[in-house]
């Protein structure tokens, strides 16, 4: 929730910078050149121009928008970076009827660039009221996970034994509300076992298996449409509910995948890749969301 | 008329004792009621348990030993995304930690003011905040659906402690800001409240510089009123001041060291709240040369 949704509000587990090591995605798509692109296109930050090469980066902001498709009239609550710029590009695109909020208490009209101050404001939410709109599930959430497990289990709360934790990250926040309320999808920057893993420490956001041994009260809500990293994007759609490799994001390969995972993910045999950006994609991202290139910093190219 | 509230920030600290559970209003590192976390570090108060959307009161409180007992669903410095000192107690096991869920702490909150002895909510039912906190019950609904859900307890308070823009002597007051948090809660949820603000203004003053939306907090949940300027500090108290990140960094990179810490403590928390402003003062002429 920080320059980005700087509001760790209802929670969310924003920010945390914990689950560094593998996968931090080698070299920019497998030179893959969006198609037209106006050729210059300078960004205001010295980023790419709208001709170059789509970045990794880009890839994931294209995968965190494809997130909130369809999701109609709710609010978008992106922690991090790149979910921020992906739920303004869907806003800005296919999903028009998105509410977004300024990182504080106030939704906003307009789509500025992250980190710039809205100029029309169109509704007012604090976190009382936010909390409270979580249980009406008109809300699509897209948390930070310090540990994911196969079932979608997260954690966000401490590494170790809970009683006297090696690490105390940021406590559970609102996973639990969130997962049992309203749509909670996840974004991993740094793909790698260390993040998912076999057995989370502590189920913050509430995973398939134990939502389904916990029964109705559980289950009547609970949606966890998908999961991206730095790699790809994941669902459960499974039989069993384990998460699967939907796409990989172009220049990675299943094989990165598998060893950057810390469970046996189910893999289909043929895996489509993320989709291209279109060129206007492009330059809403590059150009007037995040001219700075503030997406590079939180997925290297 | 009512009659009027006003006291320092070391009255307020007089009336509480220790073992006593103390609610801090705010969010985060937003609109703390600094002042008087200050001033509790300055008494022998101690054995506290505390309830708080934690930051870094929290923190502060739990690096002086003070806490027995923290409720909370976090401890944050927004900009900062983990609160040193809470890690480092927890760690060291310092205290006993009641984890809830957001919703939960506000559900809580609500059922104390009231006067319920819970609340049923879906928030945390299938995650381990039922196994860490083995006290928590659940509630089936009586009606046809027959969910089981979980009962949050009323989080009830002998003192709650927040920290607005504006006030008047007899405990109405105002907040300026865009988020309300949950301080009237918390007032609401305790026995005595006190709040500290940053101008207290003639009652007739309040209609001015608000929508009457603005006034969050009714006299009659408030037992003590302190005029507190930079009270917050250095949390966010829009629109009278933001949070000074310069000084937040300066904290949380002392806060890792136990060195640098008593550096710290040295030099900005062993004086009064007046000696405190003037070494922040002094901290940034010293970033500006």
């Amino acid at each position: 929730m920080s320059g980005t949704d700087a509001r760790t509000g209802s929670g969310t587990g924003a920010g945390d910078r914990s689950g560094t090591g593998a996968g931090t995605g080698a070299g920019a798509g497998a030179g893959t050149r969006a198609g037209a692109g106006s050729g210059t296109g300078t960004g205001a930050g010295g980023g790419p121009g709208a001709g170059a090469a789509v970045t990794r980066a880009e890839y994931c902001v294209v995968a965190c928008a494809e997130a909130w498709r369809g999701a109609g009239e709710v609010l978008a609550s992106p922690m991090g970076t790149v979910p921020t710029i992906g739920a303004r590009l869907a806003r800005l695109t296919f999903s028009p009827d998105l509410l977004l909020t300024d990182g504080e208490a106030l939704l906003t009209a307009d789509v500025p660039a992250v980190g710039a101050p809205p100029r029309v404001v169109e509704g007012w939410l604090p976190y009382r009221q936010h909390l409270a709109l979580v249980t009406t599930g008109r809300r699509h959430v897209m948390m930070g996970a310090s540990q994911i497990d196969r079932y979608g289990n997260q954690n966000i709360s401490c590494i170790g034994d809970w009683e006297r934790p090696t690490r105390q990250l940021l406590g559970v926040r609102g996973a639990p509300v969130n997962t049992l309320n309203n749509p909670t999808s996840y974004w991993i920057p740094r793909h790698s076992a260390r993040v998912f893993v076999e057995r989370v420490d502590m189920v913050c956001g509430v995973g398939h298996d134990r939502a389904a041994a916990a029964g109705p009260a559980a289950t009547r809500y609970h949606r966890i449409p998908e999961v991206v990293s730095d790699l790809g994007v994941f669902d459960f759609e499974t039989p069993d509910r384990r998460m699967r490799l939907r796409s990989l994001h172009p220049g990675v390969t299943v094989e990165q995948v598998r060893e950057a995972t810390g469970f046996a993910l189910v893999i289909p045999d043929e895996v489509p890749y993320t989709r291209e950006p279109t060129a206007e994609e492009l330059r809403l991202v590059r150009e007037e969301i995040d001219p700075k290139g503030l997406r590079d910093r939180e997925v290297r190219p | 008329m009512s009659r009027d509230k006003t006291m320092t920030a070391d009255q307020v600290v007089a009336e509480l004792r220790s073992g006593m559970t103390i609610g801090i209003g705010g969010w985060g590192s937003r609109r703390k009621p600094m002042a008087l976390v200050r001033a509790l570090l300055r008494s022998d108060v101690t054995d506290l348990t505390v309830v708080s959307y934690g930051g870094p009161d929290v923190g502060l409180l739990a690096a002086a030993g003070r806490i027995r007992k923290l409720v909370t669903a976090f401890a944050t410095l927004d900009s900062i995304p983990l609160e040193p000192h809470f890690g480092a107690a927890r760690r060291r096991g310092d205290f006993e930690l009641v984890e809830l869920d957001e919703a939960m702490v506000m559900w809580g909150l609500t059922a104390a003011s009231h006067r319920l002895p819970f609340m049923p909510v879906r928030a945390g039912i299938a995650s381990d905040v039922m196994t860490v906190n083995p006290s928590l019950r659940t509630v089936t609904s009586p009606y046809g659906d027959r969910e089981e859900l979980v009962a949050v307890p009323a989080l009830s308070m002998d003192a709650a402690l927040v920290h607005l823009n504006r006030a008047d002597v007899h405990g109405n007051a105002q907040y300026l800001g865009p988020d309300p948090y949950f301080d009237d809660l918390f007032c609401e949820a305790a026995e005595t409240a006190y709040v500290s603000c940053e101008r207290i203004v003639e009652t007739a003053e309040l209609a001015k510089e608000g929508g009457p939306q603005s006034l969050l907090l009714k006299r009659a949940f408030v037992s003590g009123v302190v005029e507190a300027p930079n009270g917050a500090h250095f949390t966010s108290c829009v629109p009278d001041h933001d949070r000074d990140e310069a000084f937040q960094r300066h904290y949380a990179e002392a806060a890792r060291d136990p060195g640098a810490w008593r550096a710290f403590t040295e030099r900005f928390l062993s004086g009064d709240e007046d000696a405190y402003q003037a070494a922040v003062a002094a901290f940034h002429e010293e970033e500006r040369a």
